[in-house]
């Protein structure tokens, strides 16, 4: 318990505050021109804080010995495993970033410091172990994002997506705090290991209400029916490479958060939220299913596609296993490889002045015009809609498998007719790029950078991707173990 | 005498006149903030009437952690709104539609 090994454990977050209060230095003397030299700087300390975090990963860290500030803080592998996936998302966001901010002359040295910022809160949401480490890292993320999404501000929708985010975020943070103090006044403790240990028994009304306010506010974090209806919204407004970060990275650390407080502060009474957890999944599936279904803007689509895949991923959530916790996991890192390169695409999408295509009707006869680009939009969507011999459906695959093993076999069904739903507007992205008339509107070339991505995001998304399944699988259970040490 | 309840029943009913200032009223943004300021102060009445009544002091640290964090939220969301008004030159709430579907 002293103070220095808190320190060593809290590694990560501290060179990322402290490089970054730096690098806020360096932005306020050297203005926007720096701005591209920073971001470089910030993809090296998220890679130092990466390969820092990465050993509690491998060595299956977990129990007292990852504790910091006196059970405040905890440094397992689960955390190492979310910190890992986040740290990935926003340095693929931040070298794409420049060249997009670039063309519209806004690029300004601020982005990757607020990208850095979300990225400790994000860290300290996977990380929490008490409702106060919880809730400052949420709001760190959660302040970070509402500039991000309000970041192009010449642009009206990035404004507009901006103060919707801030609006709806605030509340629900409020209704989370809210339920929060609840929690406090009934359990009368603030850590996760308390709680769970208060929580024996029949419940009483005011925990229950604190359980429910809870899982409202998480459910808005990650964007799951039925508080979903900023997402589409937000997508479409934020510039392109912030709907990248938080289409990646604050989902990974807000389901994260939410496993944590689900399985481990309130795993004594998992029959409380459980049916909860089954409506919100189910709600998810069928509203990202068929709200898609109409959309003509790419962005939107994979707005609802998120909220579709969160769906998904909620059932492993559900099964309240260990298996499904691991599921989720391993469900987890495959969307962000996919949403990754789907974005990456989406980004390369644009016309001979450099403005974005947007418009899915506008990616008519893609494939003979840009082959390439169509293919890999192609591969993202059959990818996204689990079809077999794409790495997609490896993640729907153990979620599913893990819910039959809980015996949620109604769950498990419903969702696989409704991932026969989501298909259709996949493929129908597909079928307007192949079949259509040309409309031969997307011309710009490509950057080295968005391209070398793209291919490692495709690799991963590609039937080479099942060679990574045995390490996935260790390391999403090293994990998962962790997560479920002791209780 | 005035009990643990009694905060519970003020607390709750700020909350709740928080959460409809922001969904009922059709005006102005400012409002909202103030809406959602007033849901973080209902928690906070929460916070140290617990506090006061379990005889535990985290309560109170946690009752400041969310005042400083209140600030930093009306200050960003003072700041989007400076934003969004200069580009659209209203702050009505029904105009807030640029985007839909």
């Amino acid at each position: 318990m002293d103070f220095a090994r808190s320190l060593a454990l809290v590694a990560p977050e501290t060179l990322l505050s402290v490089s970054g209060l730096i690098l806020l230095l360096v932005a306020a003397w050297a203005g926007d021109k720096a701005s591209r030299a920073i971001s470089i700087a910030a993809v090296a300390v998220l890679t130092v804080c990466a390969i820092i975090a990465a050993p509690a990963l491998w060595g299956a860290a977990m129990g007292p010995q990852t504790e910091a500030f006196g059970g405040q803080f905890r440094a397992d592998a689960f955390a190492a495993y979310g910190k890992l996936l986040i740290y990935a998302s926003a340095g693929v966001t931040l070298m794409v970033a420049p060249a997009f901010f670039d063309r519209v002359k806004a690029m300004r040295a601020e982005f990757p410091l607020l990208i850095i910022f979300a990225s400790i809160g994000m860290g300290m949401m996977v990380s929490a172990a008490d409702l106060l480490t919880l809730y400052i890292g949420l709001e760190l993320t959660s302040l970070a994002s509402y500039v991000l999404a309000s970041f192009l501000r010449v642009d009206e929708r990035s404004a507009e997506a901006g103060l919707k985010y801030f609006v709806l975020g605030s509340l629900a943070s409020g209704i989370l705090l809210f339920g929060m103090s609840l929690l406090y006044g009934f359990t009368g403790t603030t850590s996760f290991a308390g709680i769970h240990d208060a929580m024996t028994g029949e419940m009483a009304t005011g925990a229950l209400f604190g359980v429910i306010f809870v899982l409202a506010g998480l459910a808005f974090k990650i964007s799951a029916a039925p508080f979903h209806m900023w997402t589409p919204d937000v997508y479409e407004g934020a510039p392109t490479p912030v709907t990248t970060f938080f289409s990646t990275a604050p989902k990974v650390a807000a389901l994260g958060l939410m496993m944590r407080v689900t399985l481990e502060a309130f795993g004594n009474q998992v029959f409380a939220w459980q049916q909860v957890v089954i409506f919100a999944s189910l709600l998810s599936i069928v509203i990202g299913a068929l709200g898609a279904i109409g959309q003509n803007n790419i962005k939107r689509l994979m707005a609802y596609s998120s909220i579709n895949n969160v769906g998904f991923i909620l059932i492993g959530l559900a099964t309240a296993t260990q298996a499904g916790a691991s599921a989720m996991l391993v469900y987890l890192a495959i969307y962000v490889a996919m949403s990754v390169a789907g974005f990456v695409v989406i980004l390369l999408l644009r016309d001979e002045n450099g403005d974005a295509v947007e418009a899915i009707s506008d990616f008519g006869g893609l494939s003979k015009t840009r082959p390439w680009l169509a293919l890999s939009l192609a591969m993202v969507m059959f990818s996204l809609a689990g079809i077999p011999p794409l790495f997609g459906f490896w993640g729907k695959f153990v979620v599913f498998q893990a819910a039959v093993q809980a015996d949620l076999i109604v769950l498990a069904a419903i969702g696989i007719a409704a991932s026969v739903i989501g298909a259709f507007y996949y493929l129908k992205v597909v079928k307007v790029m192949y079949f259509d008339e040309a409309v031969d509107k997307v011309k710009g070339a490509g950057e080295l950078s968005h391209t070398v991505i793209l291919v490692l995001a495709l690799l991963v998304n590609s039937p080479l991707g099942y060679l990574l399944t045995k390490c996935l699988d260790t390391l999403a259970g090293n994990a998962a173990a962790a997560l479920f040490f002791a209780y | 005498m005035i009990g643990i309840e009694h905060y519970l029943v003020v607390s709750s009913i700020l909350f709740v006149l928080g959460v409809l200032g922001i969904f009922l009223n059709r005006k102005n943004v400012i409002i909202i903030l103030m809406a959602i300021e007033l849901i973080l102060l209902s928690v906070n009445i929460n916070f140290v009437a617990f506090s006061a009544f379990l005889g535990d002091l985290v309560g109170q640290v946690f009752a400041m952690f969310v005042l400083t964090v209140a600030a930093g939220e009306a200050a960003i969301g003072l700041a989007i709104l400076v934003i969004y008004f200069r580009g659209r030159g209203t702050i009505a709430v029904d105009d807030v539609n640029r985007m839909k579907g």
